[in-house]
């Protein structure tokens, strides 16, 4: 009895995850798509707490497990309740490396429980007591668990800010021959005396660590969210080891379910970028030193005067509005959106033009402005705004720099070579707002800056909005 | 080799889950906005952590005197709800932002002016 109400419990859990996805993938529904999921996941957890059992025995060590909910209850609320919104990707990446963690340590346990059974048995292989099958799900879910942990972490390092990017000449073959080392300790581990197993074991953990961390570590920072994206789907799988472990129907769901759902994903931001997977990821980022370095000068920029920009913007017919990671980093969404009600106040078109992974992550941009109450109707997806910037005025670019940089387009020796950009050198004037002439996150210069049309504007994106809120007003 | 196919055919059942789980998974976000492939990646994040399940069950399992796995399912306790909690709150602070301007559909936004 009670464990077919725990099979509904899980029945209930699987269901909810598939509609909860479905749902989150449209503006209108995705918020309860949320809850409900959330709601489904509380069920099954409930349930697996007091409904399991195992040979007849119920689950045991009650204060400990209500122990690590509670405090991992409060710590993520906290943490999640607390992250700035610019920070919110990172984060995100944060709890993936925790999944991927929560499924590396149930493997150690599984095999520590296995290792413990038989290690009496010195000179004998462990594939002699224990089926391929379950040794496969048991190293499975530690080698993608720890990969997908390492990976998190890099990944949540370098979008903090803590981490740089870090290459170096063969280190595509260096990664291969890691991953066959890992693969390689995860044979002898199943195929080599009882014995030594479990050392193997941790080795296999160990080298899957270093992997996770070379895998991410030469990936430019700007790809960030794909690679997050991708892990997300590692961790996805890793769970649904644990679904095969335990013959536990909704880790599997969950587990498979995030696994495709996350690829599919990770293909469609790449998409987005208009690169490959394989370009991300092998990427023409690494090794990229040498030809930065023969960078030629590229002569000077010229900076414009608030009250000039605050004349040329309040005189425009239409103004475009480029938002960037430098919008997010500043908070400046709120007075982005007051300057756009007081020119359009005066007669000015204003409109924003999105690019799709302008930002850490594809759609931060919508999220932000979305914050400030812009209207939807005002941002224009990359391939309206390309139409428009040949009418436009004035591109005001706030804190963005790869996604108009030219070079995309012109310079095939550009890492960033390949990726579509707003053009909005179409426009005839260019204002671009950045703090200093530090180049973008993909760590290259921009022509566009030192165009005869682009004047600079430097300065904090928030501070230098509501001074030219003031001098609009002035005028 | 004989191992391996008496355990599929053992686990047949679970390998048809599979198969149909990642058409449905594909499915099921074939057609998102990119303006909410950071909230889906969030959501589905939060969903992976299913994965807490199998940590309360090696915790619940654990011998009182098997202190690795009490540590080990301890902290594979924590890290998952870690897991679960922070990526439905976070999500769920993503898409408060798009809250009261849901009935416009983002998708078919009409560029003409104003």
């Amino acid at each position: 009895m009670e464990l077919s109400i725990l099979t509904l419990c899980y029945l209930v859990g699987s269901v909810t995850f598939i509609i909860g996805l479905k749902m989150l993938s449209n503006p209108s529904t995705a918020r309860n798509g949320n809850l409900l999921a959330a709601a489904g996941m509380t069920i099954a957890i409930i349930g697996t707490i007091f409904l399991y059992e195992e040979d007849g025995k119920r689950l045991g060590n009650y204060p400990w497990i209500f122990g690590g909910i509670l405090i991992g209850g409060v710590i993520g609320t906290l943490a999640a309740k607390k992250v700035k919104m610019t920070a919110m990707p990172e984060m995100v990446s944060m709890f993936n490396g925790m999944g991927g963690a929560c499924a590396a340590l149930i493997s150690a346990v599984e095999f520590d429980h296995i290792y413990q059974t038989y290690k009496a048995v010195d000179t004998a292989w462990l594939a002699d007591f224990v089926a391929a099958g379950h040794y496969l799900t048991i190293i499975a879910g530690a080698i993608i668990g720890s990969v997908s942990f390492a990976g998190s972490m890099i990944a949540w390092g370098k979008l903090s800010g803590k981490i740089k990017d870090m290459s170096f000449r063969g280190q595509h073959i260096v990664n291969m021959i890691m991953l066959l080392l890992v693969l390689a300790a995860a044979v002898f581990t199943y195929q080599y005396n009882v014995g030594f197993s479990h050392i193997l074991f941790y080795a296999t953990v160990a080298l899957s660590l270093v992997y996770g961390v070379l895998f991410v570590m030469p990936i430019g920072g700007a790809d960030m969210p794909v690679v997050i994206s991708l892990l997300n789907s590692f961790t996805g799988v890793a769970a649904a080891c644990g679904g095969f472990l335990y013959n536990n129907k909704v880790m599997l769901t969950g587990g498979i379910l995030v696994g495709a759902a996350g690829t599919l994903l990770t293909i469609l931001m790449c998409k987005a970028m208009n690169r490959s997977l394989k370009n991300v990821l092998i990427g023409s980022f690494g090794g990229g030193g040498a030809a930065a370095g023969a960078k030629k000068d590229q002569g000077a920029y010229k900076e414009i005067t608030l009250s000039d920009t605050a004349v040329v913007m309040s005189y425009a017919n239409k103004v475009m509005i480029v938002p960037g990671y430098g919008l997010a980093v500043a908070q400046a969404q709120h007075a982005c959106h007051e300057l756009e009600k007081l020119l359009e106040s005066k007669g000015v078109t204003v409109k924003y033009a999105i690019h799709p992974v302008a930002g850490r992550m594809p759609g931060h941009m919508n999220v932000l402005l979305a914050e400030a109450d812009v209207s939807y109707d005002k941002l224009q997806e990359m391939e309206q705004a390309n139409d428009e910037f040949s009418t436009t005025d004035v591109v005001l670019v706030l804190g963005a720099n790869d996604v108009v940089n030219p070079a995309a387009k012109t310079d095939p020796s550009s890492p960033i070579y390949g990726m579509p950009i707003l053009d909005v050198e179409l426009a005839k004037n260019v204002i671009v707002n950045k703090r200093s002439m530090k180049p973008g996150y993909a760590g290259i210069e921009n022509d566009l800056f030192f165009q005869p049309k682009t004047s600079m504007l430097f300065g904090d994106a928030k501070k230098v909005l509501q001074d030219l809120i003031g001098e609009i007003k002035n005028l | 080799m004989e191992s391996i196919l008496s355990w599929i055919a053992d686990n047949q059942q679970m390998i048809y889950i599979v198969i149909l789980m990642i058409f449905v998974g594909i499915e099921v976000i074939g057609h998102v906005p990119s303006v909410l492939h950071t909230p889906l990646m969030s959501g589905a994040n939060a969903i992976h952590g299913v994965v807490i399940i199998g940590a309360i069950i090696v915790m619940g399992k654990a011998e009182a005197h098997n202190y690795v796995a009490l540590i080990l399912g301890f902290l594979a306790v924590v890290l998952g709800t870690l897991n679960v909690v922070g990526g439905f709150v976070v999500t769920d602070r993503m898409l408060e932002m798009f809250k009261g301007k849901g009935k416009k559909n983002v998708k078919s936004q009409d560029p003409g002016t104003k």
